[in-house]
């Protein structure tokens, strides 16, 4: 009788809570299709919401081309950056090495905003601000600290023999990382990719700052300034369509590596 | 052979190490030098102004309402955070029938992105579109101003960014639950303890290395809020929710005043590390 009222009130509770998580998700996908006076889809459902976004201003393929440029090239960076320098914490002994690795989860301990005052002022002098390279950059340098941790510990759990009989054949350093270890921490790779591009494709501050022409918004400020449009009154509609299409990969990235996501958080918690 | 692998090494890092210095050191040292120089925002800089642009900040009649905005806000969020992703956690910490759905249920918002999920409630909590005034009036209640008065928008973004987040503190705490061996729980049955005993003098205890990085993010997340803000109420009504970061953007790109800015981030900057090093200490200590 007890266990049963607790395993009652158990699902009463879980499911519950599930629906009120799950419910604004549903109803944005609804909202975005559904009729409505005050949006561009009129009478019955469709995808008039979604119409619209492919017109407002630069239009929504320019949005969509900008963030996943802006996300591919964070995630190359952040490889490139954190393959060269975890593979060097993790295998090297070189002067000032532990200096460098912990100024770099430093990065952790300095909020944004901090940082976006100078870079802002440094993009300028550079010729970068406003340009999606340089917005690339910035965006990279908050994920190093996750990124050369995860890609360091990745290389110290490769056993040391399979690098050293391949030293004995006459490979070099460089060649043992990329014809044998990088095949022996690809789900670190795609840990470290997988949590940059989300990190970049979603990223609205930085964007906010350092890029200010509409035609090379990302999708999160494009989305947000989408707002102000129609003489003063928001677009709700359209505003609910871009928020499902910012929404899609980020869902589906999840469906297909759920296992990295919670690879990468217990990574986190060792950290702590 | 020694001394190759030495350069090696060093060659591998330089890359990182040259982004660190360009990127992260040099910006740190130009963040500093701007606080404390006249420096608008199109001009650029006009040279030392020592301390004007830190006495500006006492002066400035919004820093102190933000401030204590910022502290109220992330006072409510984590309590409220901790106590609800604990909760999940502890929900879906046992395998039986469903909690796989559970689990995905509750962590799927963490998979949008912060500005998404603002825009999601920013619709959501609008009487145009939004579900919330025909499940009001289905209740037979006044419809809200989700958004309307101070308290309505603080809460109604303490509800979305607790939405946004739990399932995500829920995973680490999972993490932690599930590293506690079931053999402890086993004995203290054994010794007659029931549930919430097993609860508070094993649970809690075991979890505290996960609930103190639970903590620290929540804290240090809140205290730097900005899209939720800015998207959602745009710091209003009457400026009721600016927040310390939300400021640090005013003053930059409304009031063009870098130099300002600059100021506030090293103040900020400065007691985020005093507030990350005391909670480190603490935490240390309990080990």
């Amino acid at each position: 009788m007890r266990t049963k009222l607790w395993s009652t009130s158990y699902h009463v509770l879980a499911g519950g809570l599930s629906v009120l998580f799950l419910f604004p998700l549903i109803w944005t996908g609804y909202a975005s299709v559904a009729p409505h006076g005050a949006t561009n889809q009129q009478d019955g459902y469709g995808f008039g919401n979604y119409a619209a976004l492919l017109d407002y201003d630069a239009g929504l393929l320019r949005y969509l081309w900008n963030s996943t440029y802006v996300s591919v090239l964070t995630v190359a960076f952040t490889l490139v950056l954190s393959v060269l320098g975890g593979y060097a914490f993790a295998r090297f002994t070189f002067k000032g090495r532990d200096a460098l690795f912990l100024i770099t989860l430093a990065i952790l301990m300095v909020p944004y905003s901090t940082l976006l005052i100078p870079l802002y002022s440094m993009l300028g002098d550079m010729g970068l601000r406003g340009t999606l390279v340089g917005l690339a950059l910035v965006l990279t340098l908050y994920q190093l600290p996750f990124a050369v941790f995860m890609m360091r510990i990745s290389f110290e759990a490769v056993p040391k023999e399979i690098e050293e009989s391949a030293m004995c054949d006459g490979a070099g350093t460089f060649g043992v990382l990329t014809r044998i270890m990088l095949f022996a921490v690809w789900p670190g790779l795609i840990t470290v990719g997988l949590f940059s591009f989300l990190a970049a494709w979603n990223d609205f501050i930085a964007p906010l700052i350092l890029v200010s022409e509409a035609d090379k918004a990302v999708l999160p400020v494009a989305i947000a300034n989408l707002r102000q449009q129609s003489m003063g009154a928001v677009d709700f509609g359209a505003t609910q369509a871009g928020v499902v299409v910012m929404a899609l990969p980020c869902l589906v990235l999840f469906a297909l590596l759920q296992r990295h996501y919670v690879r990468g958080f217990m990574s986190g918690a060792i950290k702590g | 052979m020694r001394y190759s692998r030495k350069l090696a090494g060093a060659a591998y890092a330089a890359p990182v190490a040259l982004f660190v210095l360009v990127f992260f050191v040099a910006p740190l040292l130009l963040v500093g030098r701007m606080s404390a120089s006249d420096w608008p925002l199109l001009a650029g800089d006009m040279g030392l102004n020592l301390p004007e642009n830190y006495q500006g900040i006492g002066d400035n009649p919004l820093f102190w309402p933000a401030v204590g905005f910022t502290l109220k806000y992330t006072g409510i969020v984590v309590v409220l955070l901790i106590g609800l992703s604990l909760l999940l956690a502890l929900i879906v910490a046992d395998r039986r029938r469903g909690t796989g759905f559970f689990r995905t249920a509750y962590f799927l918002p963490t998979t949008l992105g912060l500005a998404s999920a603002s825009l999601l409630f920013f619709g959501f909590y609008s009487p145009a579109i939004g579900p919330l005034d025909p499940v009001m009036e289905f209740l037979g209640l006044e419809p809200v101003s989700w958004l309307g008065t101070p308290t309505a928008a603080l809460w109604s973004t303490v509800v979305l960014i607790v939405w946004k987040f739990a399932g995500f503190f829920m995973i680490i705490l999972l993490v932690g639950l599930q590293s506690i061996p079931p053999d402890v729980y086993e004995a203290a049955r054994l010794d007659g303890a029931g549930r919430w005993q097993a609860f508070a003098h094993i649970t809690v205890p075991l979890l505290r290395p996960a609930l103190g990085l639970v903590l620290i993010l929540s804290v240090t997340g809140s205290l730097l809020a900005f899209d939720q803000f800015f998207i959602l109420t745009k710091g209003g009504p009457d400026n009721s929710t600016v927040t310390v970061v939300q400021l640090i953007y005013r003053e930059a790109f409304q009031r063009f005043d870098l130099g300002a800015a600059a100021a506030i981030s090293v103040v900020v900057l400065a007691a985020l590390l005093v507030l990350n090093i005391a909670q480190f200490r603490a935490l240390r200590k309990d080990h």
